[in-house]
């Protein structure tokens, strides 16, 4: 079987097993390419039609392209489209670093959202190489009451049977391409011809691998003005894909302790 | 290797599989060290990330640590340990590779299999001093488990043995012995030293000696475990789709194929049809459509004609379907605090199937460090064992050696995955007893609710009997509502078969009225005890009222004096008859005049579910039905002795049971909430 066949056909199982085996679930829609490539997986699984909301927790902070971006493709992909708007930064413990910050404020505007909708799953579009805390992560992954990442304490999980009972006040968080690569995104955005953000791709000289609020996300060095190229450049780059991500830098542990109080 | 490919050489990348391998092998041995220089050596490091594994030992004070790339968490690099597994992706010019940490900790077993399970292939890793410990040799055998064959064996820290040549020899003989036992080939044994660099990407002059391959080298003899094509089509269902006017059936192909016109079987229930279309999305113009697909892939299809199909049943060839099976023996690990032991009852999580069952039997409890037995009581945590279990209904299952991929599940318990393991034998369920499916029952149900809504209670069991071939059980347990309704039966002189459980531990009392009720109505009930086996085991595990200790013991208790039994007073009935009344409890609140029980097979019917507990009183008084004499002492719902008490005015009927546990979790398991 081909890599991306393979990668497509595992994601669509574990979409499937979401819908199954959870009451209320979401899909976490980012706007990014892992999120896009994650809601055409969905648009696979169930033939045309995904039977549960995308959610936009939206910082208010994203780049023109993206808010242009999104309001096209949910009505063209028939979304069940939410957004959710992060609390003000003031609400945010003012002791953090300034991008991590920012980030606790979209967590707990993920936290307000799933509240609010009473959802017990949410399908997130994280991948085990952007970073080594992500790497560590179940498909099926329990969060506890306030978000909670309780990762000394991570359930088996093995030959595909997932652990979908969350106890009351505890949801899930599903990651159906969290063995997808970054080149794996770009190779498969190009066989399927899924639309992307034109972000993504070479101005003046630079380009954005990841993309998140405006003020705390850089762009690199590159010449890639194309899907191909992009792929190109990805198979010689020795730059890790959050470099431009200023949060995950602050200190050692700074993405590990977003993470266990409930970011992505 | 900055230079850049041609597009038609990066599409050929991209299209590669990664073969995935784990490291497994006891605590500290060096299994994320290895991992760690492997990626340097190999030049796959990102930019920037060896300066920060310096500055990450620097500031522990230690020497640089190699560990530290995968051991990700700030626990794991302060203590210097793997707590759970990780996955990163590792590149030759060849080949594609996904290097999985496992953790060596016996207490973190639940994440090295969880990791492992994952791998094509292995590597076992031993430190040099410490020779083969319990836990390589029980890593070892979970690799055979889990059904993983490829592998080699890395002994590491040869830096500490003065790279000695006999060291390794005998450390090669022990663990290629135990591992030839076990039917792993270990494809080399390589001597390494992961902190100084010896042996993994290079043969250095301290190992000079070494015949075989480097660590890297070792890893190009791995490939990636093909899908099952070749095997008999295994199709479990994950949900039945019907977003337009299709009814989609979706689920993964296990193995072999499923092709359009074919003859397929859905399992259990054994209901035949023929692929009608197989549906993608985006709809591919017609030529493109696909019309066969192969063992990997998740599929959409429909079938020629409407059957009621669910999920956790499988689609396999008419000609060559699963056995239908209710008992297995199996090779299990086990990673739940609460030991295994015969009684215990478990989910199978087989395919997308949720099977009910207890373990009847452990078979024996295996000590991995010589594969012999430790004994029949139980499988504690983190141990490993061969067991039989008992299905509470029929289930498609095949052996692990007949297919690998739908003769494996998990066991879960209490919602969360408990353990898993290998279906080594199975018992086919015998011919004639055709268990009805779930959709034959909830329809047998929803045709005879609308009638049995009108009628009084009698009428309710007449309407039943003369709806159902089969046999009909009434249990009784000499309460008010069952003696009220053992009157009507006795009355019109249904056919219907009148049994009780006797626990063992009934009030005097009920013995007293049971042989009164006998003389009153004239006849024998029959009465189900637990197996001898099972109680022995209990009373030795939990002592004579261990019951009152958890809600475990308790369970377990009632499993085996009452569910058990139950199960066998059930076998070979359509129909099973219970004096419940809706308002008895919360937990019973939501249950039905008539429903389907899909674990016993039957339809159960409630005649007097609409009735309230002063309309039963009424009924008794009217037709002078005798009772037990504890009613009068403030008894209301009386089961066992030393679990019902009597009622303070004004609590509730069921307050009386099990008074000690929590009330939403009160069930005894005999009639499950949903
Ligand atoms: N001298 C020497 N020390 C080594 C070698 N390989 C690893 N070590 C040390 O052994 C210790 C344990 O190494 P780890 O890689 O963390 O061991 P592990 O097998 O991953 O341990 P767990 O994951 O906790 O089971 C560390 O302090 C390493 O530096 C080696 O070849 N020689
Ligand atoms: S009710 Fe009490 S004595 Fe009876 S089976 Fe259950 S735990 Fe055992
Ligand atoms: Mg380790």
């Amino acid at each position: 079987m081909e890599r991306l066949d393979e990668l497509e056909a595992q994601s669509i199982f574990i979409l499937r097993e979401a819908f199954a085996r959870l009451n209320k679930l979401a899909l976490l829609w980012s706007l990014g390419k892992d999120s896009n490539v994650m809601i055409w997986l969905a648009r696979k699984a169930f033939f045309g039609r995904v039977p549960f909301p995308a959610m936009h927790v939206d910082t208010g902070k994203k780049f023109p392209e993206m808010y242009a971006f999104r309001d096209r493709y949910a009505k063209e992909w028939g979304l069940d489209f939410i957004a959710e708007e992060c609390p003000p930064i003031d609400a945010v413990d003012p002791s953090l670093p300034p991008a991590a910050r920012s980030a606790a404020r979209k967590t707990e505007g993920l936290k307000r959202a799933l509240a609010k909708h009473g959802f017990d799953g949410v399908i997130a579009g994280i991948r085990r190489d952007e970073e080594p805390t992500r790497a560590k992560e179940r498909v099926f992954s329990p969060r506890g009451a306030e978000g909670i990442w309780d990762v000394r304490d991570q359930p088996p999980e093995f030959w595909n049977h997932f652990n979908a009972s969350p106890p009351p006040g505890a949801h899930l968080r599903i990651h159906p391409i969290l063995h997808w690569t970054e080149a794996d995104i770009w190779a498969y955005t190009r066989r399927e011809n899924i639309p992307i953000i034109p972000l993504y791709l070479s101005q003046n000289g630079k380009r954005y691998r990841s993309l998140g609020d405006m003020d705390i996300t850089f762009p690199v060095v590159s010449d890639a003005t194309s899907i191909d190229e992009i792929i190109a450049e990805l198979d010689s780059t020795k730059v890790p894909e959050r470099s431009g991500r200023a949060m995950d830098h602050e200190s050692e542990d700074a993405f590990e302790r977003l993470r266990t109080a409930g970011y992505l | 290797m900055n230079v850049l490919v041609s597009p038609q050489a990066i599409t050929n990348l991209q299209e590669r599989q990664a073969t995935r391998i784990v490291i497994v092998g006891d605590v500290d041995h060096g299994k994320s060290t290895l991992i760690g220089r492997l990626l340097y050596e190999t030049g796959s490091l990102p930019d920037g990330k060896f300066e920060s594994l310096k500055a990450m030992s620097a500031r522990r004070g230690m020497p640089f640590e190699w560990s530290f790339l995968l051991d990700a968490l700030q626990t794991e690099r302060d203590q210097g340990i793997t707590i759970d597994t990780s996955q990163i992706r590792f590149r030759t010019a060849l080949r594609d590779f996904v290097l999985i940490d496992a953790p060596g900790h016996i207490e973190f077993l639940r994440n090295m299999i969880t990791g492992a399970a994952q791998a094509d292939a292995a590597l076992l890793l031993i430190d040099a001093i410490e020779g083969v410990r319990e836990q390589t040799r029980r890593h070892g055998y979970l690799l055979h488990l889990l059904g993983i064959r490829q592998a080699a064996v890395v002994i590491n820290k040869m830096d500490k043995v003065g790279y000695s040549p006999e060291r390794y020899r005998e450390i090669a003989d022990e663990i290629g012995a135990y591992l030839g036992a076990l039917d792993i080939e270990p494809v080399a044994i390589v001597p390494i030293s992961a902190r100084e660099g010896d042996g993994i990407t290079v043969k250095t002059p301290a190992i000079g000696w070494h015949e075989g391959p480097t660590v890297a080298e070792a890893l190009d003899l791995f490939s990636v475990a093909p899908p099952l094509r070749d095997l008999d089509l295994r199709l479990p269902v994950q949900a039945v789709y019907k977003f337009d006017d299709r009814r989609i059936i979706a689920g993964r192909i296990e193995s072999g194929r499923i092709a359009v016109g074919d003859e397929i079987v859905v399992q259990p229930g054994n209901k035949v049809a023929r692929v009608k279309s197989i549906e993608s999305w985006p709809v591919a113009r017609e030529a493109l459509a696909p019309s066969s697909l192969e063992a990997g892939r998740s599929v959409g299809v429909t079938l020629d004609r409407e059957l009621f199909i669910e999920r956790g049943q499988i689609i396999a060839p008419v000609s060559a379907p699963s056995p239908i099976v209710n008992g297995l023996r199996a090779r299990v690990f086990w990673l739940h605090p609460t030991p295994l032991a015969a009684g215990t009852p478990v989910v199978l999580r087989s395919g997308t199937a949720e099977i009910r069952g207890h373990v009847s039997a452990i078979v024996e409890a295996l000590d991995p460090a010589d594969l012999q037995s430790a004994g029949v009581e139980a499988i504690g945590q983190n141990r490993i064992g061969e067991i039989d279990i008992v299905l509470a209904r029929p289930a498609a299952l095949d052996t692990f050696a007949n297919n690998p991929l739908t003769g494996r599940f998990a066991i879960e318990v209490e919602g969360r995955i408990a353990g898993g393991g290998i279906a080594v034998e199975l018992k086919p369920v015998a011919r004639g007893n055709r268990a009805r499916d779930a959709g034959e029952l909830q329809s047998l149900a929803a045709t005879l609710l609308p009638r049995l809504k009108e009628q009084t209670a009698a009428e309710r069991l007449a309407t039943l009997r003369q709806s159902i071939d089969g046999r009909i059980v009434f249990t009784t347990s000499f309460g008010i509502e069952d003696q009220a309704i053992l009157h009507m039966i006795a009355k019109i002189g249904l056919d219907i078969d009148v049994v009780t459980l006797d626990t063992g531990r009934l009030f005097p009392q009920t013995y007293d009225l049971w042989a009164e009720t006998e003389r009153h109505f004239g006849l024998r009930i029959k009465a189900f005890y637990p197996r001898h086996d099972q109680l022995e085991a209990l009373v030795e595990r939990q002592g004579i009222n261990g019951f009152y200790e958890s809600r475990e013991a308790r369970q377990a208790c009632c499993f085996v004096r009452k569910v058990e039994p139950l199960d066998r007073a059930l076998a070979n009935s359509e129909a099973w008859i219970t004096g419940l009344r809706a308002d008895q409890s919360a937990n019973r609140g939501d249950m039905a005049l008539i429903s389907a029980d899909k674990a016993h097979g039957l339809v159960k019917l409630s005649p007097l579910f609409d009735w309230s507990r002063d309309d039963v009183v009424a009924f008794i008084a009217a037709n002078g039905i005798p009772v037990n004499a504890l009613h009068d002492k403030g008894f209301a719902s009386i089961g066992c002795a030393p679990c019902t008490r009597a009622l303070r005015p004004g609590e509730p009927e069921r307050a009386g049971r099990w008074w000690w546990e929590d009330e939403t979790k009160k069930e005894c398991g005999l009639h499950p909430g949903r």
